[in-house]
């Protein structure tokens, strides 16, 4: 029922997009388990991967969205949020292992062990029990998200400040994963992973039931998303994203609606990170480097931001462009990438989405005009 | 005839010379004879008489004996000293003579005692103290300060009495007070010598006073009270250091970070492509330096005085370059500038990977900077030094192009108010190009200053992009004095955690700061005040 109503009224590309991730969801599972390998139909498992990694690249881009597109939050750091994700989920990976170690250690992970570490650092307790790890999944991106916030939009950090100590905030934590003595392994993060919930991470079949998780958490984040930016609340977001200062004279706390928007999102790219993790099979302290997040911000300004259904699009393009470029012309990808950036700015002011769809284009010009900083507000 | 007269001088040395030199090596050649004995007390004998001789070999003599690589030959008894293992290279101990190689087990060797080690040793170390050479003498003089030899004792006297060099007396009275120190002299004797040590007051000092505090008379007492005054001195010094190092730091992150205030000031744009402006001045330099080296090497000193000018001239061009054809279409729209630039900063690190390769390039230092100059207790390199005074001069250079100039004035007003500054007359299309074209021309030039101090690799201006939006932010914009008081404060603050926190650390811990910093002050230290900010 609920699931209908948003539906009422929503426009065509987020409707065709919903459609496409549930006819993903059962065409390649399908397609890998059930056709044999012989047949030019049969999806391999490397592709298999490839797609849900583009996923949940497209999950990154779309919390991007409802902050950027919505809220006019321009973060450079969701990288982070994304990465912390990944190591909650990492973390639980790693108990997993128990004593199938190189060291068989049944209680400390290997690189503990080899740094002569005795006993298990206090944070890591509790992440050998899956519930619990995945609470954490969703709550310590929230929670930094949350504490970052609070003080950035209290403080009335916005524009280019707030972008920049966002960079700033994924660079210290890279710096910091960096470091052994964090206890998340350092320069090699966690990897070697076994198994999930009992099951083997490299089977056939738990593969294509993280490719069903990783669709119907977009999904379900799509769905989120759309409630969200539908509902009244979302209404005032789009309101301080256009005139901040005038939001904030109609008597509206726009410091405790960015901070909601920036919470929900990263746990949105938190999520995404978790589901990212045992499909790559490995998180590292480089997920956190700045040119990862500005790159994410790219795959939603490419798609079109502030409708939803673009980033998830721009993520899966540009993600397919990189692979196929990394191998064909290597050389010729960062002008491909750097070429985009430039094209879509001056260019397409809304992105692909706004390209394919001409009624959206013609709603938002006004919006795009009334951005402009140097507006009387 | 005063030719003929001087060549006959000259043949009458010659001549005295070599038959001396004969001389030394027969009386060498009998002495080192006597060696081939059991007896201990025989061998002291004969060593005490190869000392004598002072023969030039004496010393090489020595140390083959001490290391048991003086052998005798058994087949005629002739003593050589050994090199290598199993089959050795062996050559004649009185004269040096190469005599080939010779099995071990054809060899006998000189077995030695302590006392004998002693003995050599000795003789080793006043060798090298009446050595022609007076750095030789130095090293032998510190040598003894450090290894507090009793056995020294007597040689060392000997050549304190005989020194001539300040330096070298110097040296040499205070490893005799170290000796001091060491021997069971009367206390008085002890204290004064305390005083000499005290007064050299360098690391070894600070060892030897350390181990002689450890009793509990007065001579103990004395130890300790200097060694606290050294420490004490040793941490002044120590701050002085990382100041240094951190204004020298403080310095690197102005270069690259003035134009980006500049840029940001004026125009309310981050140009995210800055970074690789300061890596194609590296590049430049790179490039002037190459074409020195293969068509005029005597300039190679100056290269970096041709660098900077061409280094400023190419970034500035591209930078009104980027200006005219990207940013200004994207005014009032900050973030997608930002989008752009970096777009923009992909493109251009590309394209020098494609031109240079991906491998870091050799950039060399001229001979004026290379070096350091040793101030106090601590010791500065030449091109720390030399980076300090070039961003002082940029710095400055630039103050004065904001104040005193047509074109300063123009941007200072486009900065505080763009509309009125237009309203007045001022061209501000134009003073947006030029203000993008000096910003990325200083960063051209900063990167001919930090292609000295790091590698010079397409990546080189990635590593300074984040440390210099982070200067920016927390100085504040519009106003350089902001942007130098944060550098520096940011340096600093960096090399005085570094010890306590270690580097990585101590950067994050300088990352939240500015953070917490930006919450507390949003517009930096040196926020720009009036209607201008609300733009």
């Amino acid at each position: 029922m609920i699931v209908h109503r948003l539906l009422r009224g929503t426009d065509r590309g987020v409707l065709i997009t919903l459609a496409l991730i549930l006819l993903l969801t059962i065409l390649v599972p399908a397609l890998h388990l059930l056709i044999p390998a012989s047949s030019p139909i049969h999806v391999p498992a490397y592709a298999m991967a490839l797609i849900g990694k583009y996923l949940c690249y497209a999950m990154l881009a779309l919390s991007l969205d409802l902050v950027w597109g919505y809220c006019g939050i321009l973060s450079l750091g969701h990288g982070a949020f994304f990465a912390l994700g990944g190591y909650a989920m990492g973390m639980y990976l790693m108990r997993q292992i128990g004593s199938r170690g190189v060291y068989g250690n049944p209680d400390l992970p290997d690189f503990m062990v080899f740094l002569n570490w005795t006993e298990l650092p206090w944070y890591w307790h509790g992440f050998e029990w899956f519930p619990f790890a995945a609470v954490m999944v969703l709550f310590v991106p929230g929670l930094l998200a949350f504490l970052f916030g609070f003080f950035a939009f209290r403080a009335r950090v916005s524009g280019v400040h707030l972008s920049i100590i966002t960079q700033a905030l994924t660079f210290a934590l890279m710096l910091a994963f960096f470091r052994n003595d964090m206890g998340f392994g350092g320069n090699n993060g966690l990897t070697d992973f076994k198994d999930i919930l009992g099951f083997n991470l490299q089977s056939t079949g738990t593969r294509a039931t993280f490719f069903v998780a990783t669709c119907l958490a977009l999904f379900a984040s799509l769905l989120l998303c759309l409630a969200l930016t539908r509902s009244r609340l979302g209404a005032v977001m789009t309101a301080i994203r256009d005139a901040e200062s005038r939001t904030r004279f109609l008597g509206y706390r726009v410091e405790a609606f960015k901070l909601f928007a920036f919470t929900v999102s990263a746990c949105i790219a938190g999520l995404a990170g978790a589901l990212y993790v045992p499909q790559v099979g490995i998180i590292n302290p480089g997920e956190f480097a700045p040119a990862n997040s500005i790159e994410a911000v790219i795959w939603a300004a490419i798609g079109g931001r502030g409708t939803l259904f673009g980033p998830i699009l721009g993520a899966v393009l540009v993600n397919f462009a990189k692979s196929w470029f990394t191998s064909a012309l290597p050389e010729l990808w960062l002008f491909a990438l750097g070429g985009l950036f430039l094209a879509v700015t001056l260019f397409l002011p809304r992105g692909l989405a706004g390209l394919f769809d001409r009624r959206t284009a013609k709603e938002a010009t006004p919006q795009v005009a009334a951005a402009q900083p140097e507006a009387a507000e | 005839m005063t030719g003929r007269f001087l060549i006959a001088l000259v043949m009458a040395v010659l001549i005295t010379a070599l038959t001396a030199a004969h001389g030394n090596a027969a009386e060498l050649a009998t002495e080192i004879k006597a060696l081939d004995t059991a007896s201990f007390a025989q061998k002291e004998k004969a060593i005490a008489a190869i000392a004598a001789t002072g023969d030039a070999r004496v010393a090489a003599v020595m140390t083959a004996l001490s290391d048991g690589k003086l052998l005798i030959r058994k087949s005629d008894r002739l003593v050589v000293i050994a090199a290598g293992k199993g089959t050795v290279t062996i050559e004649n101990g009185a004269t040096g003579a190469a005599l080939g190689e010779a099995a071990e087990t054809d060899l006998d060797k000189i077995a030695i005692n302590n006392k004998i080690r002693r003995q050599i040793n000795v003789i080793l170390g006043s060798l090298t103290l009446f050595s022609e050479d007076p750095a030789v003498r130095l090293a032998a003089a510190n040598d003894i300060f450090r290894s507090r030899d009793l056995s020294s004792l007597q040689p060392l006297q000997d050549a304190v009495a005989k020194e001539q060099e300040p330096q070298v007396k110097l040296a040499m009275e205070q490893a005799l007070a170290a000796l001091t120190l060491m021997s069971d002299a009367p206390e008085a004797e002890k204290l004064a010598a305390i005083l000499t040590v005290k007064a050299r007051g360098d690391q070894d000092a600070m060892s030897l006073l350390a181990s002689v505090a450890q009793g509990s008379d007065a001579v103990a007492g004395a130890a300790a009270e200097a060694l606290a005054t050294l420490e004490q001195t040793r941490s002044l010094w120590e701050s002085v250091q990382n100041a240094v190092y951190g204004l020298s730091l403080g310095s690197v992150l102005l270069l690259a970070a003035i134009g980006l205030a500049i840029t940001f000031g004026v125009m309310g744009v981050i140009n995210m492509a800055h970074g690789e402006m300061v890596m194609i001045g590296a590049y430049v330099t790179f490039m002037v330096q190459d074409v020195i080296r293969s068509s005029a090497p005597s300039l190679f000193d100056y290269s970096l005085f041709i660098a900077i000018p061409l280094a400023f001239l190419l970034t500035a061009l591209i930078g009104i370059a980027i200006e005219r054809s990207v940013i200004r279409f994207l005014y009032g729209r900050p973030l997608e500038t930002l989008l752009a630039t970096w777009g923009l900063s992909l493109i251009l690190q590309q394209g020098i990977r494609t031109i240079f390769g991906p491998t870091n390039r050799e950039v060399g230092t001229p001979s004026w900077m290379s070096g350091s100059i040793a101030l106090g207790e601590i010791t500065l390199t030449a091109n720390r030094l030399a980076i300090i005074v070039f961003a002082a001069i940029v710095f400055a250079a630039l103050l004065l192009l904001l104040r005193h100039t047509r074109f300063g004035l123009e941007m200072r007003a486009v900065t505080q108010n763009r509309q009125m500054a237009s309203a007045m007359g001022i061209h501000t299309a134009r003073v947006d190009a030029l203000t993008f074209g000096l910003g990325s021309g200083i960063a051209g030039i900063a990167g001919v200053a930090l292609s000295q101090i790091d590698n010079v690799s397409p990546n080189l201006g990635q590593s300074y992009i984040i440390d210099s939006f982070m200067v920016v932010v927390f100085g504040g914009v519009g106003n350089l004095w902001g942007t130098l008081v944060a550098a520096m404060t940011l340096g600093i603050a960096n090399k005085f955690l570094e010890p306590f926190a270690g580097a990585v650390l101590g950067k994050i811990l300088v990352l939240v700061f500015i953070i917490l910093f930006i919450q507390k002050r949003p517009r930096g230290l040196f926020a720009l005040k009036g209607r201008a900010v609300e733009a």
